[in-house]
């Protein structure tokens, strides 16, 4: 129980996803205009990567590192890429269809940001970190909600700040995206504080 | 001007992918905290996109269009791992450093965009000149800013000591390095400067009657350009669903 703590704790706030890791960037620039997008974007990515790192690990473990194959000399392991990108672009269009379908309340909430993050780096950054540290199926489930609660809390934020500024008068070389820059580097600042927490 | 030196020219300078288009800007984030990181990555994901746009080119004909995002994906992602692999072997620490971002260079904007936008259409000769143009100018850009984060950060260029440490213990006087620039919100500010900079260069360029490419992908939430729109329809939907929000 500590150390699936620590895990969430570590994930979410001291190497936040967006801030000190640089993965999501798109989504954390492109969506973060009003704070409801901003919370619609972060709430679908939570759902994804969740389900995607679970399912990833469930590969991963059981087909990738497969004991009895490893143990007749197949090593696939070196498939993980291909075979992550493949699995959580299917898994994507897959679980908007299932949403469509069985929950349609749940799809017009999020259902309109699920396409993006096909494409989202976190996805797979975070399948692959899982692999990278070993984690167990239960660690990769709880490592990917963290991760991309990490994230909502860095767009939810953001996209507030980003309601503040527009009213400012801001320096005309430095007006859309530079702003928006120079706030994550200030977040990213703000951020640093907690890396002494773990 | 010979259409492949056209391809590199247009890469390296016109369309620069760091500067002029803004794409990949997660790598350029993440992994320009010493110049030696950023051309270690830049020369990877050329290599990458040189082999990619000369696969894609090559089969063009063959693949269907229904599935060729994911036929481009897969092409695109058995040549990092062959990348990340041969990196592995040869320069591990450079491969240490740069961690994830090396098998994340199959989601980099870059890649499938050009896969998209040029490979897709055109021979395989030309294809390949604007993976190598496309390539340098990301190197470049990657280099570069690196090398101004690197400076400020730590006083060396390429890990050579180039501003003499302050050393206060012994009277010593000299550079006292930003740490903050080789550390997370450095990158972001860094880039802040440089969007700014390009701003300024931009005004100047339209004031000339040469107006600069547009600047494209995940930057600018215009995702037109980006190659992966097939798959990714974000920003227009994003936007129709807060205008039926606001309705």
């Amino acid at each position: 129980m500590k150390e699936l703590l620590l895990i969430a704790i570590g994930s979410a706030i001291v190497n936040n996803v967006v801030l000190s890791q640089f993965l999501g960037i798109c989504p954390f620039l492109g969506v973060s205009k009003k704070t409801e997008t901003a919370a619609g974007m972060g709430g679908a990515v939570v759902f994804v990567i969740t389900i995607a790192s679970f399912v990833t690990a469930l590969i991963y473990k059981f087909i990738l590192a497969n004991e009895a194959l490893l143990k007749m000399g197949i090593d696939l392991t070196y498939l993980q890429t291909i075979v992550f990108i493949l699995v959580i672009a299917a898994l994507v269009q897959f679980v908007e269809m299932f949403l469509k379908k069985s929950i349609p309340s749940l799809y017009q909430s999020l259902g309109v940001f699920l396409p993006l993050i096909t494409t989202n780096c976190a996805v797979l950054g975070v399948a692959l970190t899982n692999v990278t540290k070993e984690y167990n199926i239960l660690e990769s489930i709880v490592n990917g909600f963290a991760t991309a609660v990490g994230f909502l809390i860095a767009i939810v934020i953001m996209a507030g700040l980003r309601e503040k500024i527009e009213y400012n008068d801001i320096p005309k070389p430095f007006q859309g995206t530079a702003i928006v820059l120079i706030t994550a580097c200030l977040m990213s600042i703000a951020f640093m504080g907690f890396s002494g927490m773990i | 001007m010979n259409k492949n030196v056209e391809r590199l020219y247009n890469g390296i300078i016109k369309e620069n992918p760091t500067f002029v288009l803004m794409l990949g800007m997660c790598p350029t984030l993440a992994v320009t905290s010493s110049a030696m990181n950023g051309l270690g990555m830049g020369l990877s994901t050329t290599v990458v996109l040189v082999c990619a746009n000369l696969l894609i080119s090559a089969f063009r004909k063959v693949i269907p269009n229904g599935v060729r995002m994911p036929a481009f994906i897969v092409i695109v992602a058995s040549l990092v791992t062959m990348v990340q692999f041969i990196m592995n072997a040869y320069t591990p620490s450079l491969s240490e450093s740069l961690g994830v971002y090396i098998p994340l260079i199959v989601v980099n904007c870059i890649i499938l965009g050009r896969a998209e936008s040029y490979a897709s259409k055109n021979p395989v000769v030309p294809s390949i000149f604007d993976g190598i143009g496309m390539g340098l100018g990301f190197t470049f850009g990657l280099t570069a800013i690196g090398l101004i984060r690197e400076i400020l950060g730590a006083g060396q260029v390429f890990g050579f000591q180039l501003l003499p440490l302050a050393d206060k213990a012994n009277g010593v006087a000299g550079f006292t390095p930003i740490t903050i620039f080789v550390m997370a919100p450095g990158a972001f500010l860094v880039l802040a400067c440089l969007v700014a900079v390009m701003n300024i260069v931009r005004a100047k360029m339209e004031a000339k009657g040469k107006p600069l490419a547009a600047p494209s992908g995940c930057l600018t939430g215009d995702c037109a350009s980006c190659g992966q729109s097939a798959m990714c329809t974000g920003r227009s939907q994003s936007e129709s669903a807060s205008a039926k929000k606001a309705e």
